[in-house]
């Protein structure tokens, strides 16, 4: 309601206030001035409609409230139309918006706005302003999303969180707003934030630190770290992994002695990770007592000795004595001392062999499972690429298929430390022998767009499992990846796979239809992608 | 036949959808997976095969080059009209990434476009053919008999204002909505649809929060009001008079004087009941500077027929409905297609915003609020509502507690950032409600509603 900022005759506001009285009550128990008897109700709506005509015809504005601050500017070059029209309509395709069931031919549009995110980021676009409510709530409900809406919606976004409680998680994650964060000269600020600042505040500022410059965080850490309280070390422990190097040993080698348990733990972890630490060659002393060659058998032969203690030395150095339910002391101590050893000293340990030799050798006594799981552990935490190489294998052989000694989860993880083409490659071989059944979480881990070997093999292996008679949604969750992950470029080699293939006697029925739907899917995804990228990039000709 | 020389934007293309889930259906269509042997010519029509679940595509056509909307022909066999392929194919040729390129139609489009064209060519001359009532005498007779009707039903719903204010207007608060519910449908059988749906909101009011006795004497004083101008309509100027029978229900023909313009679209919203939808659109006459109104009606949950592009301006005629005070008028002839322009309304400050709406009470006093366009303002939160206050001044109109909880109102305030806009709304007694904003920049429309 507009308020009358004066009104006109001050009497006839009275007046207003009489009738509204005299309504409420009733004509009966209060006679309306200029009527009575049977006239007097409608005196008083004559008298009321003439009021509120009035009244409305005399309204004026309201004094203005305070105004906001203005939003920041935002510099970045604005969006392409095109690409503007285009996040409408990926934002316009929220969850629970309809549809749900078979999911037809027609693209996942949600699954692609991080990819969009990701586009116009690298691009350096700024959205319309226009389009934030929208990127807003789309990030309220997917934490996933926040950091890259976050970053595309810029300084705006921020201002505008301010306004709308609904939006207060934007705030959350870019304490102050992500400008705000004080540069590398700004020592005073940096100290003053580091001494003064909130928990989160303070963990966004060692991060920020630590990718800048670690061994300035390392010092801020440590001219505080008596002070902390145990969980607050463990956080700040925890963002000393990037950017991890020798010159951190002697802070982490102190930190072995904390009293918090789980501080211990995280140090012995990361001295681990630096083979040249002393805490890696006490470990690798321990690990070498319990292995060896044992050349008196007819082929050599790795044996084990496991610990039989955990003494106090073993624990100071990160051991965990008590093992979980179910699993036996000594070899649980056994694969933490391995873990924890460079990879590098068991070729001298073990007579001179490389990894692939080492892997190869047969193991006494049912150790193996045990032995090649902690190789795989220390390979991944120690990014050593030969060992991940050696213990992954040919990608083609049998064991890489079946249950054997490295499993599907170890083996996504061994593929981490390997660059992206030689990743690429290894699940292309992997999916060529094996077929698709088991290629998810591998094909999870390669670089996106995949290389062209992987994405013609992930395709082949679709169409032999077409041919084969299974149903399409055996296969969803590779499809839906290939949807996200294949190079667009390959849209064009899947046209002949659209059409609906004659149905044989040992087809699944109907088989042949779904997977028209599902290949024109995968057509229709990869064309909207292509599309999105040249929207974003309008200068590259399509 | 005009050339299209303008592509749609996909905005434009998704509003003609008639409902949520075609929209949705169709911008999945809208790329190029599905689709083949797309093409449009130059003369204004957009074809493709679209590659459905059965083995054969369907054949999709759509007529764009006609000024009164687009016409859509598709071998599916949905009954929603116009239906997800030819969404998707709009929005295909709307994106303008080559994907529909310009060519010649093939036979089978080719054939219904023709047929098309010469069959709305014939139509107009038969519809004047058989315009006018077939018995003047009869028709007059049952205008009569509505009158009476109407009068009676007048007559008891001032009886039973009399008796509320009698009783008071805190025994409304008890007697709950049924009574209300009862009065109107006692209206609707008077054939005053008008006066029943006034009688329905009046139910809705006791429950409507603090202040409610003033908001219930103020709408009871209204209706009384229009009542008594009904009962004595012999005696008000013909102007008012109409406006009064417009108010009761009676509907109304469209005959003032034809109107050519390049009318601008400002807004375009629904507004829905359990029975019916209610299109409203704003227009702004960019040479005559006159406001008009559209109202177009779909059964619930269908979208009503008529769908105008906002942002664009089309050349075309339109007759005001009688009535003074009335805005609402009925699009005529169009002459060309929707095409982008430069023109925005001229604004004003809200002190003027509110005098509009004081004045055009004098020509009808039951109107709700009047089209305004604000020109310098900036959205300023005020506890738990919003104001637009003026940038050259201390004044403020405060927007309507509706408006407040829809999602148009974050996109204005991210529009503004704090600096001011130009905002195209309605303001009434309410407050304002914001319907469609442009950026200082000069950068393009945003709706809002």
């Amino acid at each position: 309601m507009i308020r009358t900022s004066a009104p006109v005759e001050a009497p006839a506001a009275g007046a207003w206030e009489e009738l509204v009285t005299t309504a409420l009550l009733g004509t009966d128990r209060r006679r309306p001035p200029g009527g009575a008897g049977r006239e007097a109700p409608v005196a008083l709506l004559d008298a009321a409609a003439l009021q509120t005509v009035r009244r409305r015809a005399g309204l004026r504005p309201a004094p203005a409230a305070g105004r906001p601050e203005p939003a920041p500017a935002d510099p970045r070059p604005p969006l392409p139309a095109a690409a503007a029209r285009r996040l409408a309509l990926l934002l316009a395709d929220r969850p629970g918006t309809g549809g749900g069931g078979r999911r037809g031919t027609a693209p996942d549009l949600m699954e692609l706005l991080p990819q969009w995110l990701a586009a116009a980021n690298a691009h350096g676009y700024a959205p319309a302003p226009q389009a934030l409510p929208a990127l807003l709530d789309a990030a309220r409900g997917r934490t996933d999303l926040r950091p890259a809406v976050l970053a595309f919606a810029g300084p705006r976004a921020l201002w505008l969180a301010r306004l709308n409680p609904d939006w207060r998680f934007a705030l959350r994650a870019a304490p102050g707003g992500s400008a705000s964060l004080p540069g590398p000269e700004d020592t005073d600020r940096i100290r003053r934030l580091w001494e003064e600042g909130l928990f989160a505040e303070r963990v966004a500022l060692l991060a920020a630190m630590r990718a800048r410059s670690p061994a300035a965080a390392r010092e801020l850490l440590a001219g505080t770290w008596a002070a902390e309280r145990a969980e607050d070390r463990l956080m700040f422990l925890d963002s000393l992994r990037t950017g991890l190097a020798p010159e951190d040993e002697p802070f982490l080698e102190q930190a072995l002695a904390d009293r918090s348990r789980n501080v211990r733990a995280t140090a012995a972890e990361l001295l681990s990770a630096l083979p040249g630490s002393a805490l890696a060659a006490r470990m690798a002393v321990r690990a070498g007592a319990c292995v060896a060659v044992d050349h008196t058998r007819g082929t050599p032969t790795i044996v084990v000795e496991a610990p039989h203690e955990c003494d106090a030395s073993m624990e100071r150095d990160g051991v965990v004595p008590r093992p979980p339910t179910g699993r036996g002391e000594r070899s649980w101590w056994l694969g933490q001392l391995l873990d924890a050893s460079p990879l590098d000293t068991w070729s001298g340990r073990l007579g001179g062999r490389d990894p692939r030799e080492i892997v190869a050798l047969p193991v006494a006594d049912d150790w193996q499972g045990d032995l090649h799981a902690a190789w795989c552990r220390a390979a991944v935490r120690q990014r050593d690429a030969r060992w991940a190489r050696a213990l992954l294998g040919p990608p083609a052989s049998p064991g890489a298929g079946g249950p054997g000694a490295v499993s599907l989860a170890e083996r996504a993880k061994l593929l981490g430390t390997l660059d992206a083409g030689e990743r690429a490659e290894w699940v292309a071989g992997f999916i060529a022998a094996h077929g698709l059944s088991e290629a998810f979480q591998l094909l999870g881990v390669c670089a996106v767009p995949w290389s062209a070997p992987l994405g013609r093999a992930v395709v082949d292996a679709l169409n032999i499992a077409r041919d084969a008679g299974s149903y399409p949604w055996s296969f969803s969750g590779v499809m839906g990846l290939a949807e996200r992950c294949l190079d667009p470029a390959e849209a064009s080699r899947l046209d002949a796979l659209m059409a609906v293939p004659d149905e044989t006697e040992d087809t699944s029925p109907g088989a042949g239809g779904y997977w028209a739907e599902a290949f024109q899917r995968l057509v229709t995804t990869l064309r909207l992608r292509s599309a999105m990228a040249r929207e974003l990039d309008p200068a590259q000709p399509g | 036949m005009t050339l299209q020389g303008v592509r749609w934007t996909a905005d434009q293309v998704l509003a003609l959808a008639p409902d949520d889930a075609s929209r949705k259906a169709g911008s999945k269509l809208g790329a190029a997976g599905p689709w083949s042997e797309a093409g449009s010519c130059g003369e204004g029509t957009v074809w493709g095969l679209c590659k459905g679940s059965g083995s054969k595509p369907y054949r999709t056509v759509v007529d764009i080059a006609d000024a009164a909307g687009p016409a859509y022909k598709c071998s599916c066999p949905s009954r929603k009209f116009p239906c997800k392929h030819a969404l998707g194919l709009l929005l295909l040729w709307a994106a303008g990434d080559g994907a529909v390129p310009p060519g010649r139609a093939p036979d089978w489009a080719e054939q219904w476009i023709t047929g098309r064209r010469e069959r709305t060519a014939r139509e107009p001359a038969a519809g004047a053919a058989g315009a006018g009532p077939a018995d003047p005498e009869a028709a007059r007779r049952r205008a009569e008999r509505r009158a009476e009707r109407i009068t009676a039903g007048a007559t008891e719903l001032e009886q039973r204002l009399a008796d509320l204010l009698r009783s008071g207007l805190a025994s409304a608060e008890q007697a709950g909505y049924g009574l209300w519910e009862e009065t109107a449908a006692r209206m609707v059988d008077a054939q005053a649809p008008g006066l029943a749906a006034r009688v329905r909101e009046l139910g809705a009011i006791p429950s409507s929060g603090p202040g409610w006795p003033v908001r219930l004497l103020e709408e009871c004083a209204l209706l009384h009001l229009l009542d008594q101008g009904w009962l004595r309509r012999d005696e008000l100027p013909p102007d008012l008079a109409a406006t009064v029978r417009s108010r009761v229900g009676l509907p109304g023909a469209a005959d003032g004087p034809p109107v050519r313009d390049h009318w601008l679209v400002l807004a375009q919203y629904d507004t829905a009941d359990t029975r019916l939808t209610t299109r409203r659109i704003w227009l702004h006459g960019t040479g005559t500077g006159r406001g008009a109104l559209l109202l177009s009606y779909g059964a619930a949950g269908r979208a009503p027929e008529l769908s105008l592009p906002v942002g664009l301006a089309f050349d075309a005629e339109i007759r005001a409905h009688p009535g003074s005070g009335q805005l609402r008028a009925a699009l005529g002839e169009r002459f060309a297609a929707p095409a982008p322009t430069a023109v925005r309304p001229p604004g004003v400050t809200t002190a003027r915003a509110a005098e509009c709406y004081g004045e055009a009470l004098r020509d009808d006093p039951w109107l709700e609020s009047v089209p305004v366009t604000l020109a310098e303002v900036v959205p300023v939160q005020d506890g738990e509502g919003w104001q637009l206050a003026d940038a050259g001044s201390e004044a403020a109109l405060p927007l309507t507690p509706a408006a407040v909880t829809r999602p148009g109102l974050w996109r204005l305030v991210a529009l503004s950032g704090g600096a001011p806009v130009t905002v195209f709304g309605e303001c009434g007694h309410r407050g304002f409600t914001p319907l469609t904003a442009w950026p200082r920049d000069g950068g393009e429309l945003v709706t809002l509603c």
